[in-house]
């Protein structure tokens, strides 16, 4: 978020007032509502609300409003007091057991972790019987309890820190361990730190009200909100307000450090989450990273399936909207092999998302026409008409680890297109699964069938996503980067599955990839895309030679191969030419090869 | 002399030995490339020479010195390895201006520079590698993957090293940006007398910018020879397996 | 609590900890243990080492204390009689290793001590108040996630689907609240709403069915927000990933998208949140117990904490830890049978 944005945004700005609120009753409260707190007046006892005692009176007729906004100050010192300990504490051994060498990290840790199983209120009552319950044996109390779980935060955060590549990158010109700590490590750390120290003091204050209230902290003359609740409760029949005052006040100001936390961070919701987090007991709230959607010459009867000026748009942050692909028709014949081609952000995942009717609410979809076969796309979609796309369009995906359920066996998950929708019993199912497996060179099928994703290696998943398109009676498959995160050998080996399997079903096969040898090598027909128009068409085999567009010419000629003259310099796309994903002049190209927003400051909460 | 001498090298993550007794060496201003797929080990190589991973067994030699073991000599001899990394993305601290970044090797070369001299130096070496000296003062999110892996570029050369090692340089980008990575590695090379070891799983790259090859498989160094010489005749069976593995434009695959 | 013999000497803990450790570890050797066992052993390990650092802990409660600590318990005006007569009635007046012996062997003979304050066996006053504390955590823990579960996958898909995001965002704000105002204040809120003001509940005691329908509620609904929250979390983690993509290339029915692909995928992260749950709960219940005068665990802690009872408070720590410990040790058990990688990645 740009600065600006940061300051004028609604949270900011209740986060600022609320802040200013209480700084306000901290520092001039006893000295303006302390009179009015103090007097007693034994003959408007306990009084309930009234226009001159908004909150009522208690027990010695003083003004309950006036002592709620007098207590401001107790009760925030007591809670920024707690709060500073368990800081302290929490980056001390946070940060160095981070710096520890391996064994004995892992043990500190693991004491950590067993502290941690503890619900703080538990260890808050015996520090209590240590230290005496008083406000200060209190603050000591409630501090040290937040020890464990801040200094585990710190660690965790520390750690992921200390595995990036820039810090590897330190380690090797030479940067010592404090060095890295204070030049790396802090730094990167320090915004989930202030968003996680805001969430502390929010739960911090909640804590301490609580333990007022339980007697064991602020202890008369003196009072503070959670005091006032204990004093209150007794007296909830004769005068509610005298407990929902403080009650309000304490959730008040929770509330405007939970804001002060989500204003810090950098993501959404990242302050609500650590402050949930820290009711809960939880060291961290663990918020997954989104895996990015992979994010495209016959009459109608010979036709696999075809789209038709597809246009693909998403709307971004600041609610505009970006088109991402502008105009795309494709055709694919029966029994084609179809290779789209593309570097980062040509649209080519899209284009085969949308083809295969997959893309999600987030994408603004729009077509001229949409078929697959006689199917008409662009419409809804009939019972039968989704079971014929079931058993007809198969997909595989790059990443097969990802794109196979780890929580459901092999078995499972090739069997349910022939049960569901080829109206199967189950143990014909599994045989026709057992010999979508063995075609696909996997042997030892049907104890394969009973082990888990995880069980496989990289290229058998991928077989194993292939068989799963065989388990049906497959028109089409579209396969989106197949063999992109797989050894040269193994991808081979995948290449030749898909090949025998095109052979076997006369399916039509749409191939993306980045790799243009590949796609030149495996289809018939090679479609070349950039920033998400369709540039050109060309005949697998005559590809060098038929190529006419300059980008498509720049592309192979760029490419090195193991003809490549090595006395010069490697052909370079010239500047004009490069597609706007990869530009040099603008921000970061959008190719991401983990899947993550490089941008992404996670808080990690 | 060769600039790199890696000798009967093994390492162990764990139980399981990763590297077992691999050696090679990269004469003084040539590229050997290293080519090997997932799991033989290859980047572990790169890790244990710069002093990153502990190794078992063997010796790492820069210029003669030996560089495994403690003591400054040693530590001094890892220094003059630099190793380049895949990632653009990670291998830049996100909140450090490139231009600290890459001053933060300059610690690598042993001498103490002075804060003019250290500015004139960063603008030197971005320079060099073909990225504007003025944005010194931005932020890695502000530049593209290809100028990324430019500055990292830049930083291993701050260390004013007598070995490069580039490690997966290009497999995170894309084709347009690679030549222009790929070139500027040789003509970096050739200006300053680099010698580079240079590990890819891309064949077709590493027979372009290395003058030798090694190829790796599971952790032991299965077949090294002049680039041209080993891959029009290779003599062992994987080496084969893996150049009729890698497909040719143009030319249908056959199965 | 155990009838056996105790044990010699405080070593023997110690050193069965550390054979139990060796043993396992020679087994994994020699028989290649199946991950799962493995695993399993590691965390009945873990929960061995625990237990010492509790029981450890309440030992040293007294030494703890800053001056001395039965003159801390029975305040400056007592006299020397009884703080003498306390102080062997503590065992303060033998040796440090000898109490410690006394110690274990108690707790396994189920010896807790006398309350000082009470003058009774303070295994006595927890049998007494157990069941109610129980009850009460355990009424509160079966609405929450009965409640909380299609809760969350409802508002998940909500989220996702674009639409209603009016109530979409108000349900957030909703859980927000619930989330972050502590259980004694929600507590407050419902005695002044439904005793005081509507009069249709008690606002304290027990004994009677309708005496626990707030507190129930009260401690339930923090949790149940919490839970709901996390399911949200993780369905929506899980619809976006590529296999839910394969599930809905196959047009697979939506209720077996949902029930067999993405709910399996969810049931780790609410299964441990729910344990999280269940044991912070027992805290929970110190506070409830407290605002609704009910005769638990809860009320017994507090009163013995303020009036610096230690065998009690000793007593009832180890007590708690022991549900915290058996409840984190049977979720991890579950999680390690239904889920087939937990086993195997665990660190």
């Amino acid at each position: 978020m740009s600065a600006r944005k940061k300051l004028l945004n609604p949270t900011s700005v209740a986060a600022l007032v609320g802040s200013a609120l209480l700084l306000f009753l901290a520092l001039a409260g006893p000295s303006i509502w302390g009179p009015a707190a103090d007097t007693t007046d034994v003959s408007s006892r306990l009084l309930g609300a009234s226009a001159a005692h908004p909150f009522g009176t208690d027990e010695l007729g003083r003004d309950i409003l006036a002592r709620v906004l007098t207590a401001t100050r107790l009760t925030l010192l007591l809670t920024l007091g707690s709060t500073l300990i368990a800081l302290a504490g929490g980056v001390v051994f946070g940060l160095v057991a981070s710096i520890l060498p391996k064994h004995p990290r892992r043990l500190f840790t693991g004491l950590l972790d067993i502290l941690l199983a503890f619900p703080w209120l538990l260890m808050v009552l015996f520090f209590t019987v240590i230290w005496g319950a008083t406000a200060t044996g209190a603050m000591l109390a409630i501090g040290f309890a937040g020890v464990p779980s801040f200094a585990r935060l710190v660690y965790n955060l520390a750690s992921s820190v200390s595995g990036r590549d820039y810090v590897r990158a330190a380690r090797v010109v030479g940067v010592g361990p404090v060095g890295i700590l204070l030049r790396h490590v802090l730094p990167n750390i320090a915004n989930p730190f202030f968003v996680n120290a805001a969430a502390t003091a929010s739960v911090t204050l909640l804590s301490f009200a609580g333990l007022s209230f339980l007697g064991l902290g602020v202890q008369a003359p003196a009072y503070d909100w959670g005091r006032m609740l204990q004093e209150g409760i007794l007296r909830i029949y004769i005068n509610p307000l005298a407990a929902v005052g403080p009650g309000i006040a304490i959730v008040l100001a929770g509330l405007v450090f939970t804001l002060v936390s989500e204003a810090v961070a950098g993501t959404r919701g990242a302050g609500f989450r650590a402050v949930a987090a820290r009711a809960a007991g939880a060291v961290t709230l663990a918020s997954r990273r989104r895996e990015s959607v992979r994010d495209s010459a016959a009459p109608v009867g010979d036709t696999a399936a075809e789209i038709t000026d597809l246009h693909i748009a998403f709307r971004d942050a600041d609610g505009g909207v970006v088109e991402r692909v502008r105009g795309v028709d494709l055709r694919i014949a029966r029994g084609e092999i179809v290779g789209i081609v593309g570097e980062s952000g040509s649209g080519k995942s899209l284009t085969a998302m949308a083809l295969a009717g997959l893309l999600g609410d987030d994408a603004v979809v729009t077509t001229a026409s949409h078929r697959f076969d006689d199917i008409d796309m662009a419409g809804a979609l009939t019972a039968s008409d989704r079971a014929r796309l079931g058993v007809e369009l198969g997909m595989v995906f790059q990443d097969p680890l990802t794109s196979l359920n780890p929580a459901l066996t092999i078995g499972r998950q090739l069997t349910e297109v022939p049960e569901v929708h080829m109206g199967m019993r189950p143990r014909a199912a599994r045989a026709r699964a057992a010999d979508a497996l063995t075609a696909v060179g996997i042997p030892d099928a049907a104890t394969r069938l009973t082990q888990y994703p995880h069980e496989f290696s990289g290229g058998m998943r991928q077989r194993a996503m292939i068989g799963m398109a065989l388990t049906g009676a497959p028109r089409l498959i579209i396969a989106d980067e197949p063999t992109t995160a797989l050894d040269v050998t193994v991808q081979r080996q995948v290449m030749g599955v898909l090949h025998r399997a095109q052979e076997e079903t006369g399916a039509a096969i749409v191939f993306i990839s980045h790799d243009i040898a590949l796609v030149s090598a495996f289809c018939d027909r090679v479609i070349v895309m950039k920033d998400g128009r369709m540039v050109e068409t060309l005949d697998a085999e005559r590809i060098r030679e038929d190529a006419q567009h300059p980008y498509t010419k720049a592309l192979i000629a760029c490419l090195p191969d193991m003809t490549s003259d090595r006395t010069q310099p490697l052909p370079v796309i010239p500047p004009e030419l490069v597609p706007e994903a990869l530009d040099d002049a603008g921000p970061v190209g959008v190719r991401q090869p983990s899947g993550a927003s490089a941008h992404d400051q996670e808080v990690p909460v | 002399m060769n600039a790199l001498e890696i000798e009967n090298l093994s390492v162990r993550y764990g139980r399981t030995r990763v590297v077992e007794s691999v050696s090679l060496a990269v004469p003084k201003g040539r590229t050997v490339g290293l080519v090997g797929e997932s799991g033989s080990g290859k980047s572990t190589i790169a890790a244990a020479a710069v002093g990153l991973v502990r190794p078992e067994a063997g010796s790492i030699r820069v210029d003669g010195v030996e560089t495994v073991g403690g003591g400054s000599a040693a530590r001094r001899a890892r220094r003059r390895m630099q190793l380049v990394f895949q990632d653009p993305f990670s291998a830049l601290d996100p909140l450090m201006p490139v231009g600290d970044s890459v001053a933060e090797a300059l610690c690598s070369t042993g001498r103490r520079w002075s804060r003019d001299e250290r500015v004139a130096r960063v603008r030197r070496l971005l320079e060099q590698v073909h990225v504007d000296p003025d944005r010194a003062g931005e932020r890695p999110g502000a530049f593209s993957g290809g100028q990324r892996q430019r500055i990292t570029i830049a930083r291993a050369l701050a260390g004013e090293p007598s070995v490069l090692i580039a490690d997966e340089v290009t497999s995170a980008l894309d084709v347009s940006v690679q030549g222009a990575i790929l070139n500027l590695l040789r003509e970096v090379q050739q200006e300053l007398d680099l010698s580079m070891l240079f590990i890819s799983h891309n064949l077709a790259v590493v027979r372009y910018i290395s003058d030798e090859v090694c190829v790796m498989r599971h952790g032991r160094l299965v077949e090294a020879g002049a680039t041209e010489a080993l891959l029009a005749h290779p003599a062992d069976p994987y080496t084969q397996d893996l150049l009729d593995a890698v497909p040719v434009l143009g030319e249908r695959m056959q199965f | 609590m155990t009838t056996t013999p105790p044990p010699a000497t405080a070593e023997v803990v110690e050193t069965t900890t550390a054979a139990l450790a060796a043993r396992v570890e020679e087994r994994r050797l020699r028989r290649g243990l199946s991950p799962r066992t493995a695993f399993l052993l590691r965390r009945l390990g873990r929960l061995v080492v625990s237990l010492a650092v509790v029981i450890i802990a309440s030992f040293l409660l007294m030494y703890l204390v800053p001056g001395d600590p039965v003159r801390a318990a029975l305040g400056q005006s007592a006299t020397p009689q009884l703080v003498e007569a306390t102080r062997t009635q503590l065992g303060l007046d033998r040796p440090m290793g000898e109490q410690f012996v006394r110690f274990i062997g108690g707790l396994l003979t189920g010896d807790l001590g006398t309350s000082v304050r009470l003058q009774r066996p303070v295994a006595d006053v927890i049998a007494q108040r157990f069941p109610t504390t129980l009850l009460l955590a355990v009424l509160a823990f079966v609405i929450a996630v009965i409640a909380a579960l299609p809760a969350g996958i409802g508002a998940a898909v909500l989220a996702r689907s674009g639409r209603r995001r009016g109530l979409s965002i108000t349900l957030s704000a909703v859980l927000g609240i619930l989330i972050a105002v502590p259980s004694f204040l929600v507590a407050v809120a419902l005695i002044s709403l439904f005793a005081v003001q509507l009069g249709w509940l008690p606002a304290a005691g027990w004994g009677q069915p309708a005496d626990a329908v707030l507190p129930v509620i009260a401690l339930a609904i923090g949790p149940m927000a919490y839970l709901v929250r996390i399911v949200q979390v993780e369905m929506l983690a899980v619809l976006d990933t590529t296999y839910m993509t394969t599930a809905r290339a196959k047009r697979l029915p939506r209720r077996l998208v949902y029930l067999r692909h993405a709910l399996p995928n969810i049931v780790t992260a609410s299964l441990t949140v729910g344990g999280l749950i269940l044991a912070g709960l027992t805290a929970a219940t110190v506070l409830i117990e407290t605002v609704f005068a009910i005769p638990g665990l809860g009320t017994i802690m507090v009163s013995s904490v303020g009036a610096k009872d230690y065998p009690m408070v000793q007593g009832v720590v180890i007590v708690y830890a022991l549900i915290v410990l058996g409840v984190n040790l049977v979720v991890d058990v579950i999680l390690a049978t239904i889920d087939p990688r937990s086993s195997i990645t665990e660190g």
